[in-house]
């Protein structure tokens, strides 16, 4: 079969969904995140298309903003925020953003970017933590969740979503890119991405890691979360950008909703498999 | 472990090592930060001023910082003066949207300005002619003094002072860069320096300032550029006789062209471009004699020869079989009558082409970029086009919360605007050269062009 490969995985021995072999991964890389052509060029312009997802997401569900400042108001946790190249954007929309990743190195380059632009400095904190670690100070805390390109390197996946609805407030939006776990993806998103044109650093990568979207869904859905939308997403390496496509078989964008109050779910959704745990919707409830 | 940490503490050994293009970085350290702006606008013209305007209007710009700076004082007048300047641009109505677009339009109406439904070009050398006219009854262009301009772009600047704020008698005298992909602790700001000692920095800076750009230089653009032999000689003239006067003439003669452009029913803008003896000859002459030339200049067939004459009869008739509407009557202008004392001026011309018009953190627009020869009445009007370009690209970015100097969008601005621009520059760089000659083959050649041109309906709407 095409896929001869073995994957070492590394078994966390704390109860985290922090994964420390994939941690020493991206320490090396720490100091590189703001070099737009360098290791990180493909995240970078990653953004002309999941800033644009999460604002425009976030604006059709309310009608008070002003375009000027489109995310005034809203608090977003940037879990695996990196040096912080999606939590930037997303504070210049006017967002108050809290950026977390376990790495310490990240966060100091995180912070050290942002402050030299005093409005950033201010909207934006950095913390070297856990998803874990936040959870009990930081109950339905915030409005936004972004986890992008995360949960591909997460040890425990059902416990990250877990820790996301506690410190996301009801109906609070979680947006998660990540890659599929198909043929494909293997070809393209770590043989040719990380081993060919090295677009990737290699070794970033496990495919064993990478979560199809309908198993994705099927967490999401099983831990209070109803799943608005899914999009396919396409890098071409020739152009350096990256669009939308209608299949997810290597790179998908999601944004789920956390269900309104305790047990409740918004009337408007189709749940395909409830857990039997979760008590049923009530008919006609408003959310 | 402490191999990897050797590693990352290391990362000044480790940052890229790019050759450095620019002037060596002052390391800007914890001294009082001199205050940010999103964008500065260097050099406040016309198009200057408009950039500021425009993204001071935008309404994703609702949030940022802007500046411009201006080497000169405020410029303002609430009524027009009785007599007309001297420096005018034809606007097109491509340049008439966009400054409607932020309200600066309503202001010129209500000063002055003079439509214009019809162009007339033609030949010294020959009869060949071409005329320029809309179908519909829409105007061709406008006649606006630079003035004018000026005062309602300032009077829209103030309207949004809350977000733009302008640097009247503050030159720039200094640029500082930074590097691309910033190291740790430099500044990733363009530091600029002013006249009087006063620093800012900013996250973008728009050099608008005209075809000798100190923006340009110190970012190190390569300008391909080339002094004409020709000076621009202005003038505001008085007609014999009151008319519609709604066409703009432009007659090509051998020396240069001459352009006489509508400012009211009495009275008319003189653009000659002749050589720099010629030009000086025109200035120190008496009014008197200065008109007569004019005149003589528009109406004189000294330079016909009976050979081109006749070889472009025999091509008018030849259309005239293919196309019976294809040739028009040759209008003549109106005489002019005399000359405002004070207001004959001359200016040296030249032709000027950036190679870049961005860098990280930089862009160039209006004549810093590109400038040309004004026969073709372009100049201030490429300007409107770079900012409606870029401005349209900015304020997507900002929407996106991008870093506003990224090259990635300002690229595209480069990209958009030297595809359209430079086939432009070039062909009035080659029209220019084409027209200072009286060899017959070339007279004859742009005659039968001309000609062509005027009967092709395609042709003429592209133009």
């Amino acid at each position: 079969s095409l896929l001869r490969f073995t994957a070492k995985r590394l078994f966390s021995t704390s109860h985290s969904s922090v994964d420390s072999k994939e941690m020493k991964k991206f320490q090396l890389l720490a100091h590189k995140w703001w070099d737009e052509e360098g290791e990180f060029s493909a995240l970078h312009s990653m953004n002309d298309i999941r800033v644009p997802f999460i604002r425009d997401s976030l604006l059709n569900m309310t009608s008070n903003y002003h375009l000027g400042k489109p995310l005034s108001g809203v608090k977003i946790l940037d879990v695996g925020c990196g040096g912080g190249l999606l939590s930037e954007p997303l504070g210049r929309l006017g967002a108050s953003v809290t950026g977390i990743d376990p790495l310490e190195d990240n966060i100091r380059t995180a912070d050290q970017h942002k402050s030299f632009d005093p409005v950033l400095a201010k909207r934006i904190q950095y913390k070297s933590s856990s998803l874990e670690e936040i959870v009990e100070e930081s109950m339905e805390t915030f409005d936004v969740i972004v986890a992008s390109e995360v949960v591909e390197h997460v040890a425990d996946l059902e416990m990250f979503i877990k820790c996301c609805s506690q410190v996301l407030k009801p109906e609070g939006s979680l947006f998660i890119t990540t890659i599929n776990k198909t043929q494909l993806s293997y070809v393209l998103g770590v043989v040719v991405a990380e081993k060919i044109i090295g677009i990737v650093p290699e070794g970033t990568h496990e495919w064993e890691k990478f979560v199809p979207p309908e198993e994705l869904e099927r967490l999401l859905e099983s831990n209070g979360f109803s799943v608005k939308t899914v999009n396919g997403m396409l890098y071409n390496p020739l152009s350096g950008s990256w669009s939308w496509m209608e299949s997810t078989s290597v790179n998908y964008a999601m944004h789920a909703v956390k269900s309104g109050a305790e047990g409740q779910s918004s009337p408007t959704d189709a749940l395909p498999e409830v857990e039997g745990e979760q008590p049923s919707a009530t008919a006609g409830t408003a959310v | 472990t402490s191999a990897v940490m050797a590693v990352v503490c290391g990362r000044g050994l480790l940052a890229p090592l790019r050759g450095r293009l620019r002037a060596p970085l002052r390391s800007v350290t914890a001294a009082p930060a001199a205050p940010l702006y999103d964008v500065v606008v260097s050099g406040g013209g016309m198009v200057g001023s408009a950039m500021a305007a425009v993204l001071g209007h935008d309404i994703h710009f609702h949030d940022k910082k802007i500046a411009l700076l201006e080497a000169g004082p405020r410029k303002e007048y609430d009524r027009v003066p009785d007599s007309y300047s001297n420096r005018v641009s034809s606007i097109s109505p491509g340049s008439a949207t966009l400054l409607s677009s932020f309200g600066a339009w309503d202001h010129v109406c209500s000063l002055r300005l003079k439509p214009f439904r019809r162009m007339q070009v033609w030949d010294a050398c020959s009869e060949a002619m071409i005329v320029f006219e809309k179908d519909d009854l829409d105007d061709m262009g406008y006649i606006v003094e630079n003035d004018v301009i000026m005062a309602a772009l300032t009077k829209q600047l103030d309207a949004v002072a809350d977000r733009v704020e302008v640097f009247y008698g503050s030159r720039a005298v200094g640029y500082t860069w930074p590097l691309p992909s910033h190291s740790c602790d430099t500044s990733p700001w363009v530091q600029i320096e002013l006249a009087d000692g006063r620093r800012l920095q900013t996250k973008l800076l728009i050099g608008a300032d005209g075809h000798n750009s100190v923006v340009r230089k110190e970012a190190a653009i390569k300008n391909i550029e080339h002094r004409y032999d020709q000076s621009a000689v202005v003038a505001t003239l008085h007609l014999s006789e009151a008319t519609d006067n709604n066409v703009a003439w432009q007659r090509f003669l051998p020396t240069g062209p001459i352009a006489l452009l509508p400012l009211s029913d009495t009275a008319s803008s003189l653009v000659w471009s002749t050589s720099h003896e010629h030009a000086s000859e025109l200035l120190a002459m008496d009014e008197e004699s200065f008109v007569d030339r004019i005149n003589s200049a528009f109406w004189s067939n000294v330079n016909h020869s009976d050979f081109i004459d006749t070889a472009g009869a025999m091509f008018r008739s030849a259309i005239s079989l293919l196309k019976p509407s294809g040739t028009a009557v040759r209008q003549l202008p109106p005489s002019v009558a005399k000359v405002d004392p004070e207001s004959r001026a001359m200016f040296p011309l030249g032709m000027g082409h950036a190679t870049e018009y961005v860098q990280h953190r930089v862009a160039l627009i209006g004549d810093a970029a590109h400038r040309v020869h004004p026969l073709a009445g372009q100049g201030v009007n490429l300007g409107f086009g770079d900012i409606a370009c870029l401005a349209h690209h900015l304020s997507a970015a900002a929407f996106n919360g991008s870093d506003l100097g990224s090259l990635k969008h300002l690229l595209k601005f480069e990209t958009e605007r030297q595809r359209h621009n430079v086939s432009l520059i070039a062909a009035i760089d080659v029209l220019k050269r084409l027209y200072s000659t009286r060899l017959a083959p070339l007279v004859l050649l742009r005659t039968w062009g001309l000609q062509a041109t005027n009967a092709l309906p395609p042709v003429k709407v592209r133009i």
